[in-house]
């Protein structure tokens, strides 16, 4: 199968990414390379440049060298809204979610629905109530609509809730990509459950999702590939079928090392 | 017992769901930011009128809606800046420095002032352009020089109030020497024995906009949500930079409006006007139950809170105590409107 598949081009291939926070060096030549329809779990250590390399990715940082191509093409982004604007979502870790303000009104947060015609136009009139209906119609499609009512603040919610929301509101508007940092850090047994069933759904949807995870059992479930980042840089692609969670642990700590032509560089999803 | 596999709501979940009556209250304040001070308001009117019945009569209620206009108007402006987590402590130098603009270039009255005698409509829009510059000024070093809100208006705050002693020469210009334009928001309509001036009905209209704004507008969504939480609201996409600035130019502009009123209620431009002003409006819009953290709080509880200042001045002095304990009064309204804020701010944990 991996013959076949091997012409497919990534959707989104990072190059030599480099990210210094002062004398910290965050990132450091990083590479990271996805392909369409595919489950892509990044992991490492703390401090390896997992969150760096995907807010990199997200527009919410901006490398210092280094390319991000997506579809073939450059693209520099500046601020999270340009990553929006080409169809990437992303749950930060800290959710990114504004406590005082209603489900609906979070889920639409920067692009919100004006009513039609002279009201919307002029008026500049937020149509509250289809922001309503159609969020908590989402919430009941991802089967995360736990919520008493679509009007509750944010800050009412419980942690699984708020980040059930923040999930959604990537899964409504990311079109080409979901990027998840840590989204079952926070959860219950049963609410991580959701989430995992839900990025499975999002890859049967040919959706590529993105998972930062510190949590192995959960990655060896859902992922594709397994990313493994080591002090600011890729240290190996595997899949789940090839390495054991040991050895995934082994080449985070850098215990053990891969050859090229074992890794899984290329995609291991027949593309339908 | 329900079947823990229904999914829909946990035990535990319901459990944490029971509220004893105090945490009701903590939640129903929480969700109607504006039910606190609309009881104090009832309370005190409701207790004043009782001490000295002339509190409620026609004339003393015209006079206490007089006495709100300036303060009102200034406390839309302070509250969507506090509703950013910022305030404006140069609002009141704002305000003075714009109907000193105004009032100059209006004037003809040969004098050692500059004479310019301007259309009225003209020098009223000078002035309003001033104080958006003024507020655009405040907004320009917060935002671009990252500057604290509390640190760039206290010092424009000194700025603004030299500046218009520097320009003006500390003159105050008369009633007489102005043109009646500049006066109208002074203007009373007499309904039966109440007097309703034009800056009140300016000033109910102000409040009527921006609330809608505020509520039914994107500008408005994401004052709050900058003011709740600036890193979630730029990673949401918002641009939190453009938000803060547009709200101090905003600012600028109601201030100016604001001026115009002044001038109509004092009848007069004096350079030296109300030092109180500042804090009154901060007064008004954290007794009217705006978290001064930012992202909580209604422009209908700013009113009340203006309301609120005016009336507890006007009863204590109606019924005969010193202006030191209306100033005390005041103060304790203060303390404990923010305590009460923090305490329902718990119901986030």
């Amino acid at each position: 199968m991996s013959t076949q598949t091997l012409t497919v081009e990534p959707l989104l291939s990072c190059r030599g990414l480099v990210k210094s926070f002062g004398r910290v060096i965050g990132l450091n030549g990083a590479d990271l390379d996805l392909y369409p329809g595919e489950v892509l779990a990044v992991v490492g250590d703390n401090g390896a440049g997992k969150s760096t390399l995907i807010k990199c990715v997200a527009g919410a940082l901006i490398p210092d060298t280094g390319d991000i191509t997506l579809n073939g093409e450059r693209r520099d982004f500046k601020r999270t809204q340009d990553a929006r604007l080409q169809g990437i979502e992303t749950v930060f870790q800290t959710l990114a979610v504004s406590p005082a303000l209603d489900i609906a009104s979070n889920l639409y947060l920067g692009r919100e629905l004006r009513k039609p015609g002279v009201t919307g136009k002029v008026f500049r009139m937020l149509d509250k109530k289809r922001m309503r209906t159609e969020a908590s119609q989402h919430l009941q499609d991802l089967g995360i609509g736990t919520v008493q009512s679509i009007t509750q603040t944010v800050e009412t919610l419980s942690g699984g809730q708020r980040q059930a929301v923040a999930v959604a509101r990537a899964a409504v508007f990311g079109s080409k990509l979901i990027i998840l940092d840590e989204p079952t850090a926070a959860l219950g047994v049963r609410e991580s459950a959701r989430v995992l069933q839900l990025i499975k759904d999002l890859r049967d949807r040919g959706m590529p999702v993105i998972l930062i995870s510190h949590n192995m059992p959960q990655v060896f479930e859902v992922a594709d590939r397994i990313h493994v980042q080591r002090l600011g840089r890729r240290a190996a692609v595997v899949t789940p079928q090839t390495h054991t969670m040991n050895d995934v642990v082994a080449i985070m700590t850098g215990a053990m090392s891969v050859d090229e032509k074992d890794q899984a560089l290329g995609p291991v999803r027949s593309a339908n | 017992m329900s079947n823990p596999d229904s999914g829909t709501i946990d035990l535990a979940e319901e459990f944490l769901g029971r509220r004893t009556p105090m945490q009701r209250i903590q939640v129903t304040l929480h969700r109607y930011p504006y039910l606190s001070p609309l009881i104090v308001l009832i309370v005190a009117i409701a207790i004043f009128a009782l001490i000295n019945p002339r509190f409620i009569l026609p004339g003393n209620l015209s006079f206490i809606t007089q006495q709100t206009v300036v303060i009102g108007t200034l406390a839309i402006a302070q509250t969507l800046i506090i509703l950013t987590a910022g305030i404006d402590l140069s609002i009141g130098a704002i305000m003075v420095f714009g109907q000193m603009v105004m009032a100059n270039l209006a004037i003809t009255a040969a004098s050692n002032a500059a004479n310019f005698g301007l259309p009225p409509w003209l020098a009223i829009t000078i002035g309003i352009c001033a104080s958006i510059l003024a507020g655009a000024i405040n907004g320009f070093l917060i935002v671009k020089l990252s500057l604290p809100p509390f640190i760039v208006t206290l010092g424009t705050l000194s700025v603004f109030t030299a500046l218009t002693l520097i320009l003006f020469k500390a003159r105050t210009i008369q009633g007489p020497e102005m043109p009646d334009l500049l006066k109208v928001m002074g203007v009373a309509i007499k309904i039966g024995s109440f007097q309703l001036m034009v800056g009140v009905i300016v000033m109910l209209v102000l409040f009527a906009v921006f609330t809608y704004v505020l509520r039914m507008t994107s500008w408005g969504t994401h004052i709050y949500a900058v003011g709740d939480d600036p890193q979630a609201a730029e990673l949401s996409g918002i641009s939190t930079k453009r938000v803060l600035f547009s709200v101090y130019v905003v600012a600028g502009f109601i201030t100016g409006i604001g001026a115009w009123i002044y001038i109509g209620r004092t009848g007069a431009a004096s350079p030296n006007a109300d030092p109180s002003i500042n804090l009154d409006t901060i007064t008004a819009v954290v007794i009217g139950g705006t978290s001064l953290f930012g992202g909580r709080g209604t422009l209908i509880g700013t009113l009340l809170g203006a309301f609120i200042v005016v009336v507890v001045e006007n009863g204590l002095a109606l019924a005969g105590l010193d202006q030191a304990y209306r100033v005390l009064a005041i103060g304790i309204l203060v303390i404990a409107a923010v305590a009460l804020d923090q305490w329902i701010r718990k119901v986030r944990a």
